[in-house]
């Protein structure tokens, strides 16, 4: 009996606390935090990404391999500002998990360590899928990676502290990496400076930002909100006052809209990876914006 | 829109300018449409200069470390929060929890009269019949849900009726602070048993509950109790839930007595297949003791005869449902497919009450075994839009009624019914829906249903359940 109830007693603790150890198990809800993760933790982390970029991260389900993987997150990379609103905050409450849950050690929002531009002045459903806390699609600044860097690798540190000065290294190396990277890339984009486009979805606003590029018109009438035909006719109708060279979408987006305005307007349309993963080229973060500028300066032309 | 402006610019000058307006000719009108317009420009090119100095100010203001440039070196103290928006919700309204509301209607065209509804051969359950015919609203939801401190999130959702009684769906609180996958809820919730069990009529793919949901748990399942539920440390999903409870929704009673009414016990698995499929499977178990569970079914003479179950009800449940879209991306595309199975067996005694006064009445042992089960499909086909199909079916089983056997007649008749729907959901905050459904559930009787749908959900955003 005595035999029995340890054995039990063991095989509990086991199932309890087993996962907790080894490495850092990371659940990053969409793929650019996954791979940043990945470069800030390497060998020390196991990065879980619960969508991937040809999913709309705005129409995500709690499926139940979210919920197992949340289970065993020691933290949970989120963008926040309500990207995820629609299904973490039920993945988290049925996950058991208390170190992830929002407040904790184990849970970070990505766009707490950024400036957010576009938040609505007005917030009412009317307007769509507002979010008020600004526009979530941070990651289309190079410059937001590495804003976010620093406080995920320090999480990292004080989550697993044994480990501290393997993270500050990578962390050293990875920020000296991606300086230079940026710089190289504002470099390269600089004929884009002052460029009008269009966007399908209001989703490049910080690469706008970022590389100079001038948004004339989105072709959804309302963030969130399908275009319609009435709708891309103002659009055209605005580009014979304001031409454009492309109108850009991304690679998760229904190509119609763009495809419709693109052969009206003769201009090109541009399908940018938007995430890793978003395409072949984009299989981490420096490829993700060097495809990014590639494309975009194919497009201009 | 800028033509229209400019028109109507084109106008307001006109009134203000009567004297050219009088001498304006069609090279005129132009001339001004042409100044306003470069105007329109002239201003708009000022406020995106505006707009993009803000932004600027704005982003260098923020207090995010400044950029990675001069962030060097090990990964300094964590970088403060940007500024929580300037005015911060006063006093007495900072914590007011999350309020939801949910709006239905439905205009309902029934060829049999749904007051007659009932399954032919199943015990009676309760409230399930459609709505009444022509325009109704359909149940109406508050739900109030907030963390309650550090360890307890809260939620409570009233359902008003239509006909303007207010009841509570759901009142509970769920302890969110236990390690080790470990979940407890306790108050009253819908039962975590078979897969459409826990979800909220409104979310439904038909506007109805399939017929063993009906037949077998009155619709829904829901008591006062405690649940605990844990998550293996496992990356395929696997959860197993236990319920204790009142056991007074049908097909329990109140029992006027105190420990447990209603036992449950559930096993669900689930898990992805590549990008693009995902699927959950269970198996669900209820236990209760009704006693005294009292219905009405006209005997072998054709009278309404009282009747009065105690004993032993047991539930069995499986369940599956499969989701695919193309590359996990459920936006355009997507198909779902989901059934259950049910086993019901019930023994005990049975008071059967000719009159339902003092005239005859017997009691006799009473034992049933009966199933039934559904599968459907629904699929979107381009964005906003889906249609679906249901099929269910009950098997009426053996019922033996022991001694009573020579006044109640058992039925060999099995319900079934098919539904079709199409429904367009605009937003992911309303949808407006068609069923059309084809329902034999008494002999001799199709009925055929005609739905007209809204669902409108507004307040906090809603969760995208599984």
């Amino acid at each position: 009996m005595n035999r029995y109830l340890q054995i039990v007693a063991g095989l509990a603790i086991v199932a309890f606390t087993a996962p907790a150890l080894a490495v850092l198990n990371i659940f990053a809800t969409v793929p650019e935090w996954g791979a940043l993760a990945d470069e800030l933790g390497g060998d020390k982390v196991k990065v879980y990404v619960a969508t991937n970029a040809l999913q709309d991260p705005h129409h995500v389900e709690a499926k139940p391999s979210l919920i197992a993987r949340a289970r065993n997150a020691d933290l949970v990379v989120a963008t926040g500002a309500e990207l995820e609103v629609g299904w973490l905050p039920l993945v988290l409450l049925q996950a058991g998990n208390p170190k992830v849950q929002p407040g904790k050690p184990g849970y970070l929002e990505a766009t707490h360590y950024v400036p957010m531009l576009e938040k609505p002045v007005r917030l009412d459903r009317a307007e769509g899928d507002v979010h008020p806390g600004g526009n979530p699609h941070i990651q289309t600044d190079p410059r937001n990676i590495g804003r976010v860097a620093i406080p995920l690798s320090a999480r990292l540190a004080e989550l697993d502290p044994a480990n501290a000065a393997h993270y500050q290294a990578r962390y050293k190396a990875f920020v000296e990496r991606w300086d230079a990277a940026v710089a190289n890339w504002e470099k390269q984009a600089a004929p884009l400076r002052g460029l009008p486009i269009l966007v399908q979805h209001k989703a490049f606003t910080y690469l706008e930002a970022w590389l100079g590029l001038k948004q004339v018109a989105a072709l959804e009438p309302k963030p969130g909100v399908e275009p319609t035909t009435a709708h891309l006719s103002e659009v055209l109708a605005t580009l014979q006052r304001q031409p454009v060279k492309m109108v850009i979408r991304a690679a998760y987006q229904s190509d119609r809209a763009s495809q419709w305005i693109a052969e009206r307007a003769r201009i090109n349309a541009v399908v940018l990876p938007f995430t890793v993963g978003g395409n072949d080229a984009a299989k981490d973060l420096y490829g993700l914006y060097e495809d990014t500028i590639l494309r975009l300066l194919k497009g201009a032309q | 829109m800028s033509r229209s402006a400019g028109i109507a610019g084109a106008f307001a000058l006109a009134l203000l300018l009567p004297t050219a307006a009088r001498a304006a000719t069609d090279a005129d009108l132009a001339d001004i449409r042409e100044q306003i317009r470069q105007m329109k420009q002239s201003y708009e090119a000022r406020i995106q200069a505006l707009e993009q100095r803000v932004m600027d100010a704005e982003a260098k203001s923020a207090h995010a470390p400044p950029s990675t440039a001069q962030a060097s070196g090990a990964p300094g103290p964590e970088a403060a929060p940007a500024p929580a928006p300037s005015a911060p919700a006063s006093g007495i309204n900072a914590f007011n929890p999350a309020i939801s509301a949910v709006l239905q209607g439905v205009y309902a065209n029934l060829s049999h009269d749904p007051k007659q509804y009932a399954i032919n051969g199943f015990v009676p359950s309760g409230d399930i019949a459609p709505a009444k015919r022509g325009f109704s609203i359909a149940e109406s939801e508050l739900g109030l849900s907030a963390n309650v401190d550090d360890k307890i999130y809260g939620n409570l959702i009233f359902s008003l009726s239509p006909e303007n009684t207010v009841a509570v769906e759901e009142a509970y609180g769920v302890y969110t602070a236990l390690p080790g996958g470990l979940t407890p809820k306790f108050g009253r919730f819908l039962s975590g048993i078979g897969y459409l069990n826990d979800q909220h009529q409104h979310v439904w793919d038909f506007y109805d509950a399939p017929l063993p949901y009906q037949a077998f748990l009155g619709g829904q399942f829901r008591s006062d109790g405690l649940q605990l539920k844990w998550i293996a440390p496992t990356d395929t999903f696997l959860e197993f839930g236990a319920e204790i409870g009142d056991g007074a929704s049908f097909p329990g009673t109140d029992r006027n007595r105190n420990g447990i009414g209603d036992v449950a016990a559930y096993a669900h698995a689930g898990g992805d297949i590549g990008a693009s499929h995902s699927w959950r499977a269970g198996l669900s178990y209820l236990g209760l003791r009704p006693q005294d569970r009292q219905y009405v079914q006209a005997d072998t003479a054709g009278i309404d005869a009282q009747l009065g179950f105690s004993g032993k009800s047991q539930l069995a449940i499986a369940d599956f449902v499969w989701k695919y879209a193309p590359n996990g991306n459920a936006q355009d595309t997507n198909f779902k497919l989901q059934g259950e199975y049910f086993w019901r067996r019930e023994s005990g005694d049975l008071t059967y009450d000719r009159d339902g006064a003092l005239g005859l009445t017997r009691s006799s042992n009473y034992a049933s075994r009966q199933s039934g089960w559904y599968v459907d499909g629904v699929y979107q086909f381009m964005p906003h839009w889906r249609v679906g199909a249901r099929y269910d079916r009950l098997d009426a089983g053996n019922v033996d009624y022991g001694a009573n056997g020579g006044y109640l007649a058992t039925s060999s008749f099995d319900p079934q019914r098919y539904s079709v729907m199409l429904d367009y959901t605009p937003s992911e905050f309303s949808r407006f829906r068609v069923q059309w459904q084809q329902s034999r559930i008494r002999p001799d009787i199709t009925d055929n249903q005609l739905f007209v749908q809204y669902i409108l959900t507004l307040g906090a955003h809603g969760a995208h359940r599984y």
